[in-house]
């Protein structure tokens, strides 16, 4: 296991270290002093893991395609922009923009997230993309979503604390937003349908959790233990007469 | 036009930073050069500038009048404008050193002055009407001469270059302030020069601005009706004056000033309770044209403290921080921790939620 202290050490650099110590076949590399060091982990084909401990800069692990990163602190913006494989698991709140045009992997965010988490993600056949959110959520959640998974959990946010914010799924067209808690009507884009769960829809949604659980040591049950909300696209072409003449 | 074209392109937007002692403890300036410093990669070295409130106790009575002058016929303009309308204290050099990656600056110079008491009195304004509408007329009649800052026991240190490096400039580490806010500029729509770097000041006011205003033109002629003359080439002259003409000439409260410049939408107020949403559908009304369409996050600073704000869907990132004696905001998270690495509280506001920092004892502005 290698470790790299990257107080004052410019992205670029940074980068190009982490690069070349997986190059030499490295498979773990702990990054000690982390903060605003932007594109850490991204583009990674490798199946290795990074250990972050401080404030990754914007656009972390953009384009991941296997690697493993943990982060022990809080992400900015623009996590996980395009990720098509591997794991990020964070262990504090993040920024706006997580998982942009996501397209596979899975991302753990303990805390909090910003606005537009989730817009453009989307899935095909086996790659289905999953995102699971410990705390709360911004305006735009998975706007324009084609597919792939988001559970918002809301667990632990004070009283008068939205779980999520205005035009949920606005232009939604595809995948699936499970909340932990009630969305009003107002609250979600003109594209979506809300609904309870049925038998299929708990069983998937325990399936997602158990991993989340474990790793930040919830209680399976006692998080399932709560009334959800399913949001699915009343369409999967709401546009599709938009632009015929 | 000064600054080249990059050779690679670069990815970045603005860089906003600020920090306020609460109780009035004054620091010099290398924090906030730190802080903003970090984002460094926001900016394209075509723009840096900070605003610092409290540097100037000697001389708290005074107007602080900084000023760039491209040579020194435009100096000595001013200067007969000045000496006809003010009682100077003190004029002189601001002082600079030199560094490699400034270069030609204009001629800066600051002023410690109060109204002529005779030309005051013909005037019948109140001191500060006097003053704004001195430095309105400096920057739209008088050729290569602008007004950089011109509030009580504040001043405001821009140019062309990376802001680190025009802290360094300007020597800001022998300034102390109570509050310091700073920029990093990516010009998007107008050219990068001295005038154009942020903060943007009239009296007490600054801003320091990420984004661009799509609603400059309606703000623009809403402005001018009221004697503003927006000169500067930017969209962020507007929204200082926005503030100037609510706060100081209308006295609104920051918070219903805040309802006009980032107003909830129509959607948000039809759900609103009756008495909030006749307050609200009254200051839509009256300050439509106050509005600022388009993505921002803003620092207003006066001397009582801050006012931070982002657009009301949030297009421009912002993070507010506290500790102890002291309230930080950055475009980043990573640019507060730099120089306060465990902050008691960490947040980010939603769209159109201001964060109002204040010295202890303030109720508003």
């Amino acid at each position: 296991m290698a470790v790299i202290d990257a107080q004052g050490v410019y992205y670029r650099e940074l980068n190009q270290r982490i690069k070349e110590l997986l190059a030499r076949g490295e498979r773990e590399i702990t990054l000690n002093n982390i903060n605003g060091q932007r594109y850490i982990g991204d583009g990674l084909t490798e199946q290795a893991k990074l250990i972050i401990n401080g404030t990754p800069g914007n656009d972390l692990a953009a384009f991941g395609n296997g690697a493993e990163l943990v982060i022990n602190g809080n992400g900015q913006d623009g996590i996980a922009n395009t990720m098509n494989g591997g794991q990020i698991i964070i262990h504090g709140s993040v920024g706006d923009t997580l998982g942009y045009s996501m397209r596979g992997g899975e991302v753990y965010v303990k805390g909090d997230v910003g606005y537009r988490v989730g817009i453009h993600m989307k899935g095909y056949q086996d790659k289905q993309p999953l995102i699971i959110i410990g705390g709360t959520a911004g305006d735009f959640f998975g706007e324009y979503m084609a597919g792939g998974r988001m559970i918002l959990l809301g667990l632990d946010r004070a009283e008068a604390q939205d779980i999520v914010g205005n035009y949920v799924g606005a232009g939604m067209h595809g995948g699936v937003i499970y909340i932990r808690g009630q969305v009003e009507d107002y609250q979600v884009g003109q594209e979506v349908k809300i609904s309870g769960l049925d038998e299929d829809d708990r069983k998937e949604l325990k399936g997602y959790l158990s991993g989340y659980c474990q790793e930040f040591d919830y209680d399976l049950e006692e998080v399932l233990n709560a009334e959800f909300c399913k949001l699915a696209p009343c369409s999967a072409r709401p546009y599709g007469n938009l632009y015929a003449y | 036009m000064k600054g080249s074209r990059a050779e690679e392109k670069i990815m970045s937007g603005c860089a906003i930073s600020g920090i306020l002692n609460r109780k009035g403890n004054r620091f010099s300036g290398e924090e906030i050069i730190d802080s903003i410093a970090l984002m460094h990669d926001r900016s394209n070295g075509l723009g840096g500038g900070f605003a610092a409130y409290g540097i100037y106790p000697e001389f708290k009575e005074q107007y602080a009048i900084h000023m760039f002058y491209d040579d020194l016929d435009a100096k000595e303009e001013v200067d007969y404008f000045l000496n006809r309308h003010f009682n100077i204290v003190v004029a002189e050099k601001i002082p600079t050193r030199e560094v490699d990656k400034v270069s030609n600056p204009p001629i800066i110079w600051r002023y410690f002055a109060t109204p002529n008491e005779q030309k005051l009195a013909e005037s019948g304004l109140a001191d500060d009407e006097y003053v704004a509408q001195s430095v309105m007329n400096i920057n739209a009649n008088y050729r290569g001469a602008f007004v950089v800052s011109s509030g009580k026991n504040m001043g405001v240190f821009k140019g062309v270059g990376y802001p680190e490096d025009i802290g360094e400039f300007y020597k800001l580490e022998e300034y102390e302030a109570y509050l310091w806010t700073a920029h990093g500029r990516f010009p998007t729509n107008t050219p990068g020069w001295w005038g154009g770097a942020h903060p943007f000041t009239l009296l007490d006011w600054s801003i320091v601005h990420n984004g661009e205003i799509s609603s400059y033109g309606a703000n623009k002629r809403y402005l001018e009706m009221f004697g503003y003359k927006c000169t500067m080439q930017t969209d962020t002259e507007a929204i200082t004056y926005l503030f100037d003409l609510m706060l100081r000439k209308h006295k609104l409260s920051l918070e219903s000033a805040v309802k006009a410049v980032a107003a909830p939408l129509w959607s948000q107020i039809e759900r609103m309770e009756p008495k909030e949403k006749k307050i609200v559908t009254t200051i839509r009304t009256i300050y439509g044209n106050a509005l600022l369409n388009g993505p921002f996050s803003i620092i207003l600073g006066h001397k009582d403290g801050f006012l931070a704000l982002n657009d009301r869907i949030k297009l421009r990132p912002l993070v507010v921080a506290e500790d102890k004696e002291r309230t930080y905001v950055a475009s980043e998270e990573s640019a507060i921790r730099e120089i306060c690495p465990e902050p008691e509280k960490v947040w980010t506001p939603r769209g159109g939620e201001p964060v109002i920092g204040l010295l202890e004892g303030r109720r508003g502005v």
